[in-house]
């Protein structure tokens, strides 16, 4: 009895890509609750309407841009630097996914996420018996 | 480049300099820093690059969500200077209502001295996407410029 190993086909396909080597940016929020849901606004400077992509996968909210940016003149002095962005925000269930909505104005991104009819606040008027 | 040399100049640039490293969470994120937070990156908002080519110097300054009416650029001597002011996401909204609040908002000023000299008035900005493009034609005087040698 001998021991074989057979060596796993190193096929391209199969393998799965479990980690990236790029970094990312994360992008500074705020987030505000109103009584007909939340706003979720988003700062990602040099990033257009083409560039943006957002997700939403079991209740995850991904967020994600392409920073569109090149330059052909030499550096001088530099502060920054810009990178693509990412950040993912977990939804409750209070949130309406079906209708989020967004706005990309001056590189700030608006997110508005409704609430369900069930999780508005809703008034109760008294009877006066 | 090459000015003269002002000892009060070389020991501000010192002092920025520490400012600069002892700001930065490290070289490798140049964006976590403070640049968007209130009070610490005052004075140095909004981040800029330069860069330059034969022709212009480009100064890239990092302000998303600047109300536009507001940015306002001038340019004396050899110094420009940058203002404007960006606005609180929604000021009707109460402390109490915010999950989260990272973005910095309020009026700034910055301003940049140039050693090259630039001519003002063909100076060009734009801005696009929250980024300010500032194109600065150089002087005639300061672009460099091709001598032909004779052979005798």
């Amino acid at each position: 009895m001998t021991e074989k190993t057979i060596p796993a086909k190193a096929d391209a396909q199969n393998v799965t890509t479990t980690r990236e080597d790029e970094r990312f940016l994360k992008p500074p929020v705020d987030i505000y609750e109103k009584a007909d849901g939340l706003v979720v606004i988003c700062d990602m400077p040099g990033v257009d309407r083409d560039g943006i992509d957002i997700k939403i996968d079991t209740s995850v909210l991904t967020i994600q841009g392409k920073v569109a940016h090149a330059h052909d003149a030499d550096a001088i002095y530099s502060e920054f630097g810009l990178l693509n962005f990412f950040r993912q925000f977990e939804l409750s269930e209070e949130v309406d996914q079906e209708k989020i909505s967004a706005d990309l104005k001056n590189g700030v991104l608006t997110l508005t996420l409704p609430k369900v009819e069930k999780a508005k606040p809703k008034q109760i008027t008294v009877k006066v018996g | 480049m090459i000015r003269h040399w002002d000892l009060f100049r070389e020991l501000n640039q010192i002092r920025r300099e520490f400012d600069r490293v002892f700001n930065e969470n490290g070289p490798r994120l140049p964006f976590s820093r403070v640049s968007f937070l209130p009070g610490r990156g005052a004075r140095q908002y909004p981040l800029i690059n330069i860069r330059d080519d034969k022709e212009n110097i480009y100064i890239e300054a990092l302000a998303p969500g600047v109300d536009t009416e507001s940015l306002d650029i001038s340019a004396v001597n050899s110094t420009l200077t940058i203002s404007g002011e960006k606005k609180a996401a929604c000021e009707a909204v109460g402390d109490e209502a915010y999950h989260r609040c990272e973005r910095a908002s309020g009026k700034f000023i910055r301003t940049i001295e140039l050693t090259t000299p630039f001519d003002a008035d063909r100076i060009a900005a734009e801005y696009k996407n929250g980024l300010l493009l500032i194109t600065l034609p150089k002087a005639e005087a300061a672009k460099p410029k091709r001598i032909a040698i004779t052979a005798g």
